[in-house]
C-alpha cells in the first residue's frame, strides 16, 4: 500500500518525499529513471497545469515559486516555492525533459484562498525583501513581513487592520512543509507533515480579529486553536529514534543516504502509516479534503494511463492517497467549498526567503546547504569546506589548503564522535570555526549567510503571466483617478483633501519602490506643508520597474513597506535612515517605521560622530513637528529623536575639543541646528502632551497643539483620561524641559572654558551668543565673556574667532548686528570700555571680522554707532515707553508707526480697514 | 630516539595517596579532586580510547558537562556552557591538531584546560606558565649545570620541560597564557607541533613525540600589549573561543557564588540582601559588553575594558568590602558605583562618554534604578 516502486504491479509509484529535501529528490530522480510512468502528478494547485510548461524555458532558474492569488485582491495570496534541490522541481524538469504530462494535484488555490478568506483577514503572505539580511529580527510591523529571527514559535501579532497587507507570514519551519505557507488571510498554519505538508492555507477557523499568524509550522498551534496540538510526524519518529533534533535525524536517515533508492521511500511510507494509524490526522484536519482532492485526480489520471502514474507529495499523505475510498465518498468531501477566482504566476524566489529566518516559512534553514549536497557529484564535505575557503579567501582570511585539510578531518572526527553517519552542516561549521576562523563567529556569519543560505535569485521568463503587484497599481490608479500617461505634467496636491493625499502617499510609495513616476518638484506659490507638486510622466520601462519591484510584495503598500523596513536594515549612514524614516512618513508607511525607528536608534547609538548625529537631528524634529499633517504617528519617532538628542548632549563637549577652523565652522553649524532642533523639539513635546497625549495612545497621529488647534473632543478625552496617564503626561513636559535646560548648561559649560581644554573660539563664543538670545546669560556677562575672550591674553586668531562665533562672521553676519540694535549696544559698550592702551591691540581682531562684511552693512553699521546711544539704559528692547536701542529715541512713535500699517496689511492679506488697535499690534 | 624521562609517574590517582594529597593540598590537582568520577567513567567507558587516553573522547567530553553513567554515578559538570565547544576541544585532542583555548578573562580557559587534560592523560601537571619572561629552556629543555660542568653534556645533564616529558610519554602538555609569551620563544613550539619532535643539537639526538601526545594552549584575546601569535604557529592550532555566560541568571548565580567563597576568606559578613546590587552589576556589564541593553531594544556602545564576569566579582566584593567597613553593612549602589564606574572607565576620554550615554539613556530610564542612578552621577560628575 506504501508506494515503493516495487508496488508498480499493482499501482502507482507513490513517492513520498520532504519538501525541499535534496536527498528526496535524487531519489524522485532515479525512481523516475527506473520505471518511467506517463504522468507525473505533483502535490500543488491544479491552476498551475497551465502554466507548467513555463519550467522547461531556459530562462527559467529555481529558485522560484508559484503564485496564485485572488484575482480581484492581489494581496491575497499563496505561494508555493520551488528551489533547485526540491523533489518536486526534479520531478517537473523530469517530465518536461521526457515530455511526459504534469499535473498538479492539491486543492485548487481557488477554494484554499477562499478558504482561508472565509476567515477574518488576518494575515497576507508579503514576502520578506529577498535581500534581507539573514537572521535579523524584525519586529512585525503591522504591514512588515513577519521576519522571524528563528525558528520561533511565538505567534507574531499581525494587525488585524489592514486585510489587504497584513504580512505576518506563516512562517512553517516545518522541516518537511514545503510548497506551504500558502497562507492567505490565514491562520496560516500549514499543517506541515513531516515529509510532506505543502501545506495549502490553513482551515476556516473562528480566529479572532487579533488573529495571529502562525509562525510555528507544524508543531505550533494555529491561531485559533490554540489548545489542539499537532503532530509533527517527523519529530515522533526521529524521538523513537533517540535523537533530539527532528532535523538532524531526518538528514541522517534520508539526505545523507546518497540516492536512498526506492527503500527509502518505502520505509518511510511505512513509517508514516504507522503514524496516522497512531494519531488519525495528527491535527492536519483539512488534509482531509485535500487528500480527497488528490485521490479524485489520481483516479483520473489512472483511468487515463492506467497504473503508469507517478506522484510526489508530502510522506505525509502517501498513506492517504493509497487509502480504498470511493469516488463519491471523495466528491462528497469537496462539495460546496468556497471559491474564489484566482489567477496564477511564477515570481522569481530567493534562496533566503526559502530559509525560515527570513520569514518565509518554507521550512529549512540552510537552502544553500542543501542546493550543494544536491549538485555536489560526490565528496559533499571535501567540496563544501572547498567553497567555505574560497569565500573566506575572498574576504581576504588567510585560509590555506592546510586548514582544508584539517577542516575536513576535524568535522569527520566530530561526527563520528557524535554518532553521524556523515559530517553534516553542524559538524562542518564548528570545524570551520574552529580552523579557519580561529574560533571567531564573525566569519562564521559571513559563510552562513553567504553560503549556507545563499544569494542564489530565480528568474522566470518574461512569458510568465504579470505579477499581482501590477494589478494592484491598476487598481489604486483607478480609485485614485489618477492615470499613468506618458506626456508630462505637473500635478498639485492639497493634502488636507483625502484624494489628493492618497494619490501622494502612493506617489511617495512608488518611489521607494524606484518606480520613478512622479518627482516631486519646488510648490510655487504656497510653501505650506499641506501642499505639493510632482511633475508626473509615465514611461513604458515602469511597467518593467513594477515587475521588478514584484518581489517585494503583493500590492503597493506591502512592498513599499517592505522594501523600506530592508533599506533600513541595510543602509549604511544614520543620515540615510533619518531620510529614510522622512520618506515613510510621507509614504504613509507606518507599517515599516518601527523597524525604521530601530534601525534609526541602532545607529545614532553606535555612531561615536557627533556631526552625525547632528546631522540626522534635524530631519527627524521637522517630521516629528510636521509630520501629522498626514495624520501618520510621529510618537516613535520624537522618542527617538529625544534619544538623539540625549547623546549628542553628552557628546559634543569632548567633540568640540581640539578641532581645526574648518572643523570647528562646521561644528558651529551643528551646534546651531541641534540648538534649533532641541527648542522645537521641547516646545513640540510640551505642546504635544498637553493638547493629544492621550490621542497618541488612541492611535491618532499625537497633533500638536500650535499647528491644529486644541480640539474640544480631545479635551474630552482628556478629562476621561485614567490616573497613569495623567502621570505620565505631568512627567513629560518635564524630560523635554530637562532636556532644554541641560542643553542649555551644556552651551554654558562650552562658553565658560577658556581655552584649555583647546575649544575653539568660534564655538565658545557662538555658545555664549546662542545663550544670550534665549535670555539665559545677563548681558553682563555676556560682556564679560567677551572682555575674557578679547582680553591681550588671548592669542589673536582664537580672539578673532571668538568675535566671529558671537557676532556671526562672513558676508551675512553683519546685517544681524544691524538689526539687533542690542547686541550692536553690547559690542559697543565693550569696545568703549576697552582702555586706551589696549584699543591698538584689539583693533586688528575686530578688523579682521569687520572687513569681511559687505561694504554697504559696515557704512550702515557705522552710521548707527555715530548716531551713539539715545538713551542711558542699558536694556532698550523697544518697549512703549522704554528707553530704545542706541541710536533710537524713546518710545514709540505711533502716528509714525501707523503710515506703515495698511503697507503690511495689504502684504499679509488681511482685511484692509484696520481698528486703531489693530494698527498697533501689527506695527509691533 | 626517546630519551626516558624520569619522575613523570610520580602523581599516581591512587585513592590513598589522592585522599592525603587532597587533604594536604590548598588546592588539590584536577585529577586528585575528581579521582573518583575519572575512574567510573573509565569503567563504564566501552568506547574506543585514543592511544594513551584514560577515556574515549565520548567520556571526556561527559566528564566535563556532567551527567549520569549508567550505574548511577553522578558526574559533576566543571564546565557551564555550549556542548558544541566541548565537543569540538576534545576531537581536537584526538586528531593530531594542538588546542588553543581563547577568551577574555574569567572565561574559565585554564579550568577547561586542566580538565581537559585531568580526563584525557590523568594528569594536569606537566604545565608551561607562560610569562613575558618565559625562556626557550621552559618550553624545551634546559641543563643542570653542576652536570654539565662536571661530566659535559650527556642526557642525564638535560633538564627535561613539561613539553618534552608530554612527548615522551604521550601525555597532553599545557600553556597558560600562550600570547604573554615572547614570539621568538613561542614560535619554539612549531616544530614540536607540526613535525612533533624535539631536536637536541647538543647531543645530535631528538625527542619524537609517542602517540598520545597533544598540547592545550590558553591565551587571552582582550589583553593588550600580547605578542600575537604568528600565522605559522596558528594553523598548528584549532582554536575554541569560550564564551562568557549565556544568560544573566547564569551570570548573577557565579558572581554569587564566587563572591560569597571571597567574602568568606575576607571574613566579610553575610549579606543576603544584596542579590539585588549584584544583578544590577550583572546586568550593567552584560549591556555594555553585549553593546545591547537587556530587553534587546537599544543599542549600546562597548568601553574599551573587557568587562568579565572576573571583574564584575570584584566590583561587588570591594562594593561588599566598602558597605561592611564604612556602610552600614548593607551592599548599597553607591558601593558598587565607583566600582563600576572604575571597571567601565579605562580609557578617560571615550569610555567616560560611552558611560555618560549609558547613564543618561538607560539606566536614568530604568523603573527601579533611581538611587542607582544618582550614585553613579555622583562618583562620575
Amino acid at each position: 500500500m506504501t508506494g515503493a516502486p516495487r508496488a508498480r504491479a499493482t499501482g502507482p509509484l507513490l513517492l513520498g518525499v520532504r519538501h525541499h529535501g535534496p536527498g528526496s529528490a535524487r531519489a524522485v530522480r532515479a525512481a523516475l529513471e527506473a520505471c518511467p510512468p506517463r504522468v507525473v502528478l505533483i502535490e500543488g494547485p491544479p491552476e498551475a497545469d497551465a502554466i507548467v510548461g513555463l519550467a522547461a524555458e531556459k530562462d527559467m532558474r529555481p529558485p522560484i515559486a508559484l503564485l496564485a492569488h485572488a484575482a480581484d485582491d492581489p494581496g491575497r495570496a499563496g505561494f508555493w516555492p520551488l528551489a533547485g534541490f526540491s523533489p518536486e522541481w526534479a520531478a517537473i524538469q523530469w517530465a518536461l525533459a521526457h515530455e511526459v504530462p504534469v499535473r498538479f494535484i492539491d486543492l485548487p488555490a481557488a477554494n484554499s484562498l477562499a478558504m482561508a478568506a472565509k476567515k477574518p483577514p488576518a494575515a497576507v503572505p508579503a514576502p520578506a525583501g529577498p535581500s534581507d539580511p539573514a537572521g535579523s529580527p524584525a519586529p512585525a510591523g503591522p504591514h512588515g513581513p513577519a521576519v522571524e529571527p528563528a525558528p520561533a514559535a511565538e505567534p507574531v501579532p499581525a494587525g488585524p487592520a489592514d486585510p489587504a497587507t497584513v504580512s505576518a507570514e506563516a512562517a512553517a519551519p516545518d522541516p518537511a512543509g514545503q510548497p506551504v505557507p500558502a497562507v492567505a488571510h490565514g491562520p496560516a498554519a500549514a499543517p506541515a507533515g513531516p515529509a510532506n505538508p505543502p501545506a495549502p492555507p490553513a482551515p476556516p477557523g473562528p480566529a479572532g480579529p487579533a488573529d495571529q499568524a502562525d509562525p510555528g509550522g507544524q508543531a505550533a498551534p494555529v491561531a485559533d486553536q490554540a489548545a489542539r496540538m499537532r503532530v509533527d510526524p517527523l519529530a515522533v519518529l526521529s524521538e523513537a529514534a533517540g535523537y533530539d533534533d527532528p532535523e538532524r535525524w531526518w538528514e541522517d536517515v534520508i539526505e545523507h543516504r546518497g540516492t536512498g533508492g526506492a527503500e527509502a521511500f518505502t520505509a518511510v511510507a511505512e513509517a508514516m502509516e504507522a503514524l496516522r494509524v497512531e494519531y488519525g490526522h495528527g491535527g492536519h484536519e483539512d488534509d482531509a479534503v485535500r487528500e480527497a482532492h488528490m485521490r479524485l485526480r489520481l483516479r483520473e489520471a489512472r483511468r487515463e494511463f492506467g497504473d503508469e502514474v507517478a506522484v510526489v507529495c508530502g510522506a505525509w499523505h502517501v498513506p492517504a492517497l493509497g487509502e480504498r475510498t470511493t469516488a463519491t465518498a471523495d466528491r462528497k468531501l469537496l462539495k460546496g467549498l468556497p471559491k474564489v477566482k484566482t489567477e496564477i504566476s511564477w515570481v522569481p524566489w530567493t534562496h533566503r526567503r526559502l530559509a525560515r529566518h527570513s520569514g518565509y516559512g518554507a521550512g529549512i534553514t540552510s537552502p544553500g546547504w542543501y542546493d550543494h549536497l544536491f549538485h555536489a557529484p560526490d565528496r559533499p564535505v571535501e567540496r563544501w569546506l572547498t567553497k567555505v575557503a574560497g569565500l573566506l579567501r575572498d574576504e581576504d582570511f588567510a585560509v590555506s589548503s592546510a586548514h582544508v585539510i584539517e577542516a575536513v578531518r576535524l568535522a569527520e572526527t566530530l561526527a563520528a564522535m557524535r554518532g553521524r553517519p556523515l559530517a553534516g552542516l553542524a559538524e562542518t561549521l564548528d570545524a570551520v570555526r574552529a580552523v579557519m576562523c580561529d574560533g571567531s563567529d564573525v566569519p562564521i556569519a559571513l559563510v552562513q549567510d553567504r553560503l549556507v543560505v545563499g544569494d542564489i535569485l530565480g528568474e522566470v521568463p518574461e512569458s510568465a503571466p504579470a505579477v499581482p503587484l501590477q494589478r494592484d497599481l491598476t487598481r489604486t490608479q483607478r480609485s485614485l483617478r489618477l492615470k499613468p500617461e506618458a506626456p508630462e505634467r505637473e500635478l498639485e496636491l492639497d493634502l488636507r483633501k483625502e484624494t489628493d493625499a492618497g494619490r501622494s502617499r502612493l506617489l511617495h510609495r512608488l518611489r521607494l519602490l524606484g518606480v520613478d513616476w512622479g518627482t516631486p518638484v519646488v510648490s510655487r506659490g504656497s510653501t505650506g506643508t499641506f501642499r505639493e507638486t510632482w511633475r508626473l510622466r509615465w514611461e513604458p520601462e515602469l511597467a518593467v520597474r513594477v515587475a521588478e519591484a514584484g518581489v517585494w510584495g503583493t500590492t503597493v503598500l506591502s512592498a513599499a513597506t517592505a522594501k523600506a523596513e530592508t533599506e533600513a536594515r541595510s543602509a549604511k549612514g544614520l543620515a540615510e535612515v533619518t531620510e529614510l524614516a522622512e520618506r515613510c512618513l510621507l509614504a504613509g508607511l507606518s507599517g515599516a517605521l518601527p523597524v525604521v525607528m530601530r534601525s534609526l536608534a541602532d545607529r545614532a547609538a553606535l555612531d561615536a560622530d557627533v556631526g552625525h548625529l547632528a546631522q540626522a537631528l534635524p530631519a527627524l524634529v521637522r517630521s516629528v513637528r510636521y509630520g501629522d499633517v498626514r495624520g501618520t504617528g510621529t510618537a516613535a519617532l520624537g522618542e527617538v529623536a529625544v534619544g538623539l538628542a540625549e547623546r549628542i548632549l553628552v557628546g559634543l563637549l569632548p567633540a568640540c575639543v581640539g578641532l581645526d577652523a574648518d572643523g570647528a565652522a562646521e561644528m558651529r553649524r551643528h551646534m546651531e541646528a541641534v540648538h534649533r532642533a532641541i527648542a522645537l523639539l521641547s516646545e513640540t513635546e510640551t505642546a504635544g502632551t498637553e493638547t493629544a497625549g492621550t490621542a497618541a495612545r488612541t492611535g491618532t497621529a499625537a497633533r500638536t497643539g500650535t499647528e491644529t488647534g486644541v480640539q474640544p473632543h480631545t479635551r474630552t478625552d482628556l478629562s476621561t483620561t485614567d490616573m497613569s496617564t495623567t502621570e505620565t503626561r505631568a512627567a513629560e513636559p518635564r524630560a523635554a524641559d530637562g532636556l532644554r535646560a541641560r542643553w542649555a548648561a551644556m552651551l554654558r559649560n562650552l562658553a565658560g572654558r577658556d581655552g584649555t581644554p583647546a575649544t575653539p573660539g568660534l564655538i565658545r563664543g557662538r555658545a555664549a551668543r546662542l545663550l544670550l538670545d534665549d535670555g539665559r546669560l545677563a548681558e553682563d556677562e555676556a560682556a564679560r565673556l567677551m572682555g575674557l575672550a578679547l582680553s591681550p591674553g588671548t592669542q589673536p586668531p582664537e580672539a578673532a574667532s571668538w568675535i566671529e562665533g558671537f557676532i556671526g562672521g562672513s558676508a551675512g553676519g553683519g546685517m544681524l548686528l544691524v538689526h539687533d540694535e542690542r547686541l550692536l549696544g553690547l559690542v559697543d559698550r565693550w569696545l568703549v570700555s576697552v582702555p586706551a592702551e589696549a584699543f591698538t591691540d584689539v583693533l586688528p581682531l575686530l578688523r579682521r571680522t569687520f572687513s569681511a562684511y559687505d561694504t554697504g552693512v559696515r557704512r550702515t553699521l557705522g552710521e548707527l554707532v555715530r548716531r551713539g546711544p539715545a538713551a542711558d539704559g542699558p536694556t532698550g528692547v523697544g518697549g512703549q515707553g522704554a528707553p530704545a536701542a542706541p541710536g533710537f529715541g524713546p518710545g514709540l512713535d505711533p502716528d509714525r508707526a501707523a503710515a506703515v500699517v495698511p503697507t503690511v496689511r495689504l502684504l499679509l492679506g488681511l482685511d484692509p480697514a484696520p481698528h486703531a488697535n489693530d494698527s498697533m499690534e501689527a506695527a509691533r | 630516539m626517546t630519551v626516558t624521562v624520569p619522575g613523570t609517574e610520580s602523581t599516581d590517582t591512587s585513592g590513598a595517596a589522592e585522599a592525603a594529597g587532597a587533604a594536604e593540598a590548598l588546592r588539590p590537582h584536577a585529577e586528585d579532586a575528581f579521582a573518583t568520577e575519572l575512574s567510573a567513567l573509565a569503567a563504564a567507558d566501552d568506547r574506543p580510547r585514543p592511544a594513551r587516553w584514560r577515556l574515549s573522547p565520548w567520556a571526556v567530553a561527559t566528564y566535563l558537562l556532567g551527567g549520569t553513567l549508567p550505574d548511577g554515578t553522578v558526574i559533576t559538570p566543571k564546565y557551564v556552557g555550549p556542548r558544541r565547544i566541548v565537543e569540538v576541544a576534545v576531537t581536537t585532542l584526538a586528531t593530531d591538531r594542538a588546542l588553543l583555548l581563547l577568551g577574555v578573562p574569567g572565561t574559565a580557559k585554564t579550568w577547561v584546560s586542566e580538565h581537559l587534560a585531568a580526563a584525557v592523560s590523568g594528569d594536569s601537571t606537566l604545565l608551561v606558565q607562560g610569562t613575558a619572561g618565559t625562556p626557550e629552556e621552559a618550553i624545551r629543555y634546559g641543563w643542570n649545570y653542576a652536570q654539565l660542568l662536571a661530566h659535559g653534556p650527556s642526557r642525564d645533564a638535560l633538564v627535561p620541560s613539561p613539553v618534552m616529558r608530554a612527548m615522551a610519554d604521550g601525555m597532553t602538555a599545557r600553556v597558560e597564557e600562550l600570547t604573554r609569551v615572547p614570539a621568538d620563544v613561542q614560535d619554539t613550539l612549531i616544530t614540536i607541533l607540526s613535525e612533533k619532535t624535539l631536536p637536541i643539537p647538543e647531543l645530535g639526538a631528538e625527542v619524537q613525540a609517542v602517540r598520545g601526545f597533544n598540547l592545550i594552549a590558553t591565551a587571552n584575546d582582550r589583553d593588550r600589549g600580547v605578542n600575537e601569535l604568528s600565522s605559522a604557529l596558528r594553523r598548528r592550532f584549532n582554536t575554541v573561543v569560550l564564551p562568557l555566560p549565556a544568560t544573566p541568571e547564569d551570570e548573577v548565580d557565579i558572581v554569587s557564588r564566587r563572591v560569597a567563597q571571597i567574602g568568606r576568606s575576607l571574613e566579610l559578613p553575610e549579606l543576603p540582601e544584596g542579590v539585588e546590587e549584584i544583578r544590577r552589576v550583572v546586568t550593567v556589564f552584560r549591556e555594555l559588553r553585549d553593546g545591547v541593553t537587556g530587553d534587546g531594544r537599544t543599542k549600546l556602545k562597548s568601553p574599551s575594558g573587557t568587562l568579565s564576569t572576573a571583574e564584575a566579582i570584584s566590583v561587588v566584593t570591594g562594593g561588599l568590602a566598602l558597605a561592611a567597613h564604612f556602610g552600614d553593612g548593607v551592599l548599597r549602589s553607591g558601593d558598587v558605583a565607583a566600582g563600576i564606574l572604575g571597571a567601565v572607565v579605562r580609557d578617560p576620554a571615550a569610555d567616560r562618554v560611552i558611560w555618560q550615554e549609558y547613564l543618561e539613556t538607560v539606566v536614568r530610564e530604568r523603573e527601579g534604578w533611581k538611587d542607582f542612578y544618582r550614585a553613579c552621577r555622583e562618583v562620575t560628575a
